[in-house]
């Protein structure tokens, strides 16, 4: 928060910042403040700063745009930057408050996936800035001995983001809307699902993750080895089928780090 | 790259592959460092692809010089951290804040031009020279508002804040224009006032007409090809002082590459017809 300057540069700064986000001239402004924000190109830099940030907002969460229709978003884009402005020139970093700004947007609740729907969004910009990092291949795993298998610890990957939708087929509809133009959204299957975006190199990848996967990646998130990643994915569901899930994990480049447990080390009893 | 930048091109992502297989002497672009400073992924790996082929500068939008704060050292270290990886051939802010009270507005806001911001905009003109351990160039910004409260004349001020910190001055043709306009002044003055030894670097844009007030006003919108009257002053200026490496922006209504490219042709014939005439008031500073 600014403090308040005594020095007449910092004044005129807070002042000037405070009226940009004012709708218009108002009667208590100081006659100096008042000099300038009557001008008509006071306006220009009204206009300006506010166009900018939802630019910003409309490049950091086009999916959201696309369902909502551009017009509608940047009127709610422009409620929210009033409220939230960047807190740093990096613009691809703007919007992290925007998931929960819509979640509460009462104008939104016709849609309630939208807040789910943005959180995406975010998850494809943090992956896609995210540090660069090697993927662990289905082929580091198949060179370990079997019996080092249990105890290994996967680490999910630095790009890698996810989530679960317990209420909104959430992810279908992003994918959905993000692959065609038009976003056929007909025949929804409407059940809880989850999602995984990830860029193991320069192209960022997204996979449906269903229970069994979701709780089999939160756990190694933790720091567990394969062997509670397991018996969590089979808590989730007993029917999954564990191979053909940690391949496809494996393949979509979702772990950034093995750490193979010492073969020679004592194992600690409880 | 063995052709030292005659005229650039700002970087737009959806030219990314075009821009790093043109192939012209001199050829160079500009980009707002403000846009790669994040961890990893393609904009790194582009603007690094892209800068193995031709020189690149980095042109801040962000560092706020003009506020009445000390430049945010994480902005500086990231800055820093870019400048040793893209080894730019220039680097360059402007005459204006933009960060204030832990936000930041995209844009490029104005102040009066006291002899208090003449001591803070040097301190913070200094620290960045430091930190970057090179010196930087200073933009004129587009004016759209009278100020009560000046101290300086912009083109003083700009000088004084020169000679206190050793930065050089980047000019920007249209922002020059623009503000002429909006403030009832004249272009051909002001460039004719600006010191030529200082000038190393020259920028070029569109601008718009905002109808909305009675007396309509230019905005410097970045949306357009260069204007014709642009042009005219860019080419009377060169004519003048000699070529200057030469950057013509365009952040909105991008056209293709190649249409880019037609523009910076302009430039470079007015570049070469420049370098023609021997009677230079200054030579170029590296």
């Amino acid at each position: 928060m600014s403090t308040p300057h005594d020095s007449s540069l910092g004044a005129f700064q807070d002042a000037f910042a405070m009226a940009l986000l004012a709708p218009a001239p108002h009667a208590a402004e100081s006659t100096a403040l008042a000099a300038l924000t009557r001008q008509p190109g006071f306006a220009i830099y009204r206009n300006t700063v506010l166009k900018g940030c939802i630019d910003a907002l409309e490049s950091n969460y086009p999916t959201v745009a696309q369902l909502v229709g551009v017009e509608w978003f940047r009127a709610a884009a422009a409620i929210h930057v009033r409220a939230a402005l960047p807190v740093e020139p990096t613009l691809a970093h703007y919007g992290d408050g925007f998931e929960a700004f819509l979640a509460g947007f009462a104008p939104a609740a016709s849609v309630p996936y939208l807040a789910d729907i943005a959180r995406l969004d975010r998850f494809w910009t943090e992956a896609h800035v995210a540090r660069d990092e090697p993927s662990i291949m289905a082929a580091d795993i198949a060179c370990l001995q079997p019996e080092l298998l249990a105890g290994t610890i996967l680490r999910p990957h630095a790009s890698a983001r996810w989530a679960w939708f317990a209420q909104h087929p959430s992810f279908t509809i992003w994918q959905r809307s993000r692959d065609a133009a038009c976003g056929d959204l007909s025949n929804l299957d409407w059940r809880a699902e989850g999602a995984l975006i990830v860029r193991p190199a320069l192209q960022v990848r997204w996979l449906a993750l269903d229970a069994a996967s979701h709780a089999f990646l939160e756990t190694c998130a933790a720091g567990n080895p394969l062997a509670a990643a397991a018996t969590a994915a089979f808590t989730a569901d007993a029917r999954a089928d564990l191979s053909a899930l940690f391949a496809r994990l494996l393949e979509i480049g979702a772990f950034g780090l093995i750490t193979i447990p010492d073969p020679t080390a004592k194992e600690d009893l409880p | 790259m063995d052709h030292p930048p005659s005229a650039g091109l700002g970087l737009k992502p959806q030219h990314y592959e075009a821009a790093e297989a043109a192939c012209a002497n001199g050829l160079w672009f500009e980009v707002h460092p403000e846009n790669y400073f994040v961890a990893g992924g393609p904009r790194l790996a582009w603007l690094g692809a892209i800068r193995s082929r031709h020189a690149v500068s980095l042109h801040g939008v962000g560092l706020s010089l003009a506020a009445d704060a000390d430049p945010d050292p994480a902005h500086l270290d990231r800055l820093a951290a870019l400048a040793e990886r893209i080894e730019p051939c220039m680097v360059s802010e402007h005459l204006a804040w933009s960060q204030w009270g832990g936000s930041y507005r995209p844009d490029l806001l104005p102040f009066p031009r006291t002899n208090q911001a003449l001591l803070r905009i040097a301190a913070n003109i200094s620290r960045v020279q430091e930190r970057l351990r090179r010196r930087i160039l200073l933009e004129n910004p587009a004016h759209y508002l009278r100020i009560d409260g000046h101290d300086w004349a912009e083109v003083d001020f700009l000088c004084e804040l020169a000679r206190r910190t050793g930065c050089g001055l980047l000019l920007d043709v249209n922002n020059v224009f623009v503000s002429a306009h909006n403030l009832g002044t004249s272009a051909e003055d002001y460039l004719d006032a600006f010191p030529v030894a200082l000038i190393a670097e020259i920028h070029l844009a569109g601008h718009s007409v905002d109808l909305t007030p009675a007396t309509p006003l230019l905005v410097d919108s970045h949306d357009a090809p260069v204007a014709g009257a642009v042009w005219a002053l860019y080419e009377r200026l060169i004519t003048r002082i000699g070529p200057r490496p030469t950057l013509i922006e365009r952040d909105d209504q991008i056209p293709d590459f190649d249409t880019l490219m037609t523009e910076r042709a302009q430039s470079t014939a007015l570049l070469d017809a420049a370098a023609q005439c021997a009677t230079h008031a200054q030579p170029a500073l590296a």
